[in-house]
């Protein structure tokens, strides 16, 4: 109890100092009070706008992670089962990789316009990588008896994927698909605020622009509860730190 | 040949098959070129800006910004780290707030930093810097906070002060996490670099490539685009072999 009370000195001190200042007539046009803020985020909570805004950076955040799952898996596996393909296709991913995915943006703009397939392209470009390593990695782990027993049933690539690599290198993919769905929201926001008119990075700036500034700190707090609430439940579904460690884009 | 030289044989005609279809499928126009421009374009824009000395301008302020940015991110970090983990008050006070501001997109605090600092290159590095933080402070907690006991007490036999073990004891025992951190905040420096370019038109790769699709002249995006890419993965390897140079005990065991 006495490190929660500790935790909750810095942020409480600075946001008492920083009514106070305002109320004693410390005027800033780039802060609002914190009282003010609160109102405006319970405002924009009650009229729904900040949930339709959230709504829609999820739904593209979701789409975009989705499409990189698929192509994530499904090639990691191919790679993973067959490490001279890996060799073969290594550099050419390792020279992809690199390029940040908000790069694509201009590109993905002029190919989608504005709206969904813009946003989820650039998240999955993204998101792909976490998730093609993790899978090339785990199925290359898997016990190679029970491919072969695999192929000595005969089976088809789409049976051996679902009776053994799927079940087999589960625990592990999973990882990276966490790993990605941290990204997939860091995404998702940065392309709203700099391009794509829709969801809550969209919102965030326009109350930046529109110098409604407890509207877009109330915003900006309520992102921190989102991503907080996300990690938290990424964490206890086991995907913990290594979040942390992902450059996101 | 061994086997290990037909598969790097192999890896390159790979990759040049794959710019060969870009090639090809360019040239059949089944996408429009606007968006679609074939590689031996967007080359050729590329060689020209090489040629005229246009791009070094634009490289060098991408590369500038990364850089400065991460710096800062590294300054702070690995002391907010050494912080938190040599002080339990350190640690209670500020873990909580930073626990909570770490899953915050760093593009969200972008119009924050734009009221305060204006669209201004100290707006980009404030971003940059919150953006890039994160891994450095994560590994250097982790770094200063796993210091082999043995270690600690012989700093408290010789009577070392704190910043003597800090400087002499700790920095050298967290350097391998500390460094392996810094990596992944280089590739989170460049990726916001490009984003306040793009968001705060300031001269650079990232602008470039914004205004590239503006003008729709989609060879020159693709020529930053590769430049980007390089840039990225020359960062990358720079700084593993950097780490392979100051931490070489690390590969000796497999």
């Amino acid at each position: 109890m006495s490190r929660l009370l500790r935790g909750a000195i810095v942020p409480l001190l600075l946001l008492g100092a920083w009514e106070i200042a305002s109320r004693a007539g410390l005027a800033f046009d780039t802060l609002s009070r914190p009282s003010e803020i609160l109102a405006a985020l319970l405002s924009g909570l009650s009229d729904g706008s900040i949930l339709i805004a959230t709504a829609q950076t999820f739904n593209a955040a979701l789409l975009g992670l989705a499409i990189a799952a698929v192509i994530g898996i499904l090639v990691g596996t191919v790679l993973g089962l067959s490490p001279r393909l890996e060799g073969i296709t290594g550099p050419s991913i390792e020279a992809l990789r690199p390029i940040p995915a908000v790069a694509f943006m201009p590109l993905a703009l002029m190919m989608f316009g504005f709206g969904i397939g813009l946003e989820a392209s650039i998240v999955s470009y993204a998101c792909v990588w976490p998730i093609l390593i993790v899978t090339v990695s785990a199925v290359r782990e898997i016990e190679p008896r029970l491919l072969d027993v695999a192929d000595v049933m005969e089976m088809t690539f789409a049976e051996k994927l679902r009776k053994i690599i799927l079940p087999a290198a589960f625990a592990r993919i999973n990882v990276g698909l966490r790993v990605g769905a941290g990204i997939a929201l860091v995404v998702a926001v940065t392309t709203e605020v700099v391009l794509n008119p829709r969801g809550l990075g969209y919102s965030l700036i326009l109350a930046q622009q529109s110098l409604d500034v407890a509207l877009m700190y109330a915003q900006l707090l309520w992102l921190c509860v989102v991503g907080y609430l996300l990690n938290a439940a990424l964490r206890a579904l086991g995907g913990g730190s290594a979040l942390a460690w992902r450059p996101a884009g | 040949m061994s086997p290990r030289a037909i598969t790097r044989l192999a890896a390159l005609i790979f990759a040049l098959a794959l710019v060969l279809a870009w090639q090809i499928l360019a040239e059949l126009r089944l996408i429009s070129p606007i968006f679609f421009p074939a590689p031996s374009r967007a080359l050729s824009v590329l060689i020209a800006r090489i040629a005229d000395g246009s791009i070094w301008l634009s490289l060098a302020a991408t590369v500038l910004r990364m850089i400065f940015g991460w710096l800062l991110a590294c300054l702070v970090g690995i002391a907010l780290g050494a912080a938190i983990a040599s002080s339990r008050l350190a640690r209670d006070l500020l873990e909580p707030t930073l626990e909570f501001l770490r899953p915050l997109p760093a593009s969200a605090i972008i119009p924050v930093a734009i009221l305060f600092l204006g669209l201004s290159n100290a707006m980009a590095l404030a971003v940059i810097a919150f953006g890039a933080i994160w891994p450095v402070l994560l590994a250097s907690v982790h770094g200063f906070s796993s210091v082999p006991d043995e270690l600690r007490n012989v700093a408290d036999v010789l009577g070392f002060s704190r910043a003597r073990y800090l400087r002499i004891v700790a920095l050298p025992a967290a350097a391998p996490d500390i460094l392996s951190g810094v990596r992944v905040s280089l590739a989170i420096a460049l990726i916001l670099t490009v984003v306040t370019e793009m968001q705060a038109s300031l001269a650079g790769l990232g602008w470039e490539i914004f205004y590239a699709q503006r003008v729709y002249r989609s060879a020159d995006l693709y020529a930053g685009l590769i430049v980007l890419g390089a840039v990225g993965f020359a960062a990358n390897q720079l700084l593993q072999q950097l780490e392979r140079r100051a931490l070489p005990w690390r590969h000796l065991t497999p």
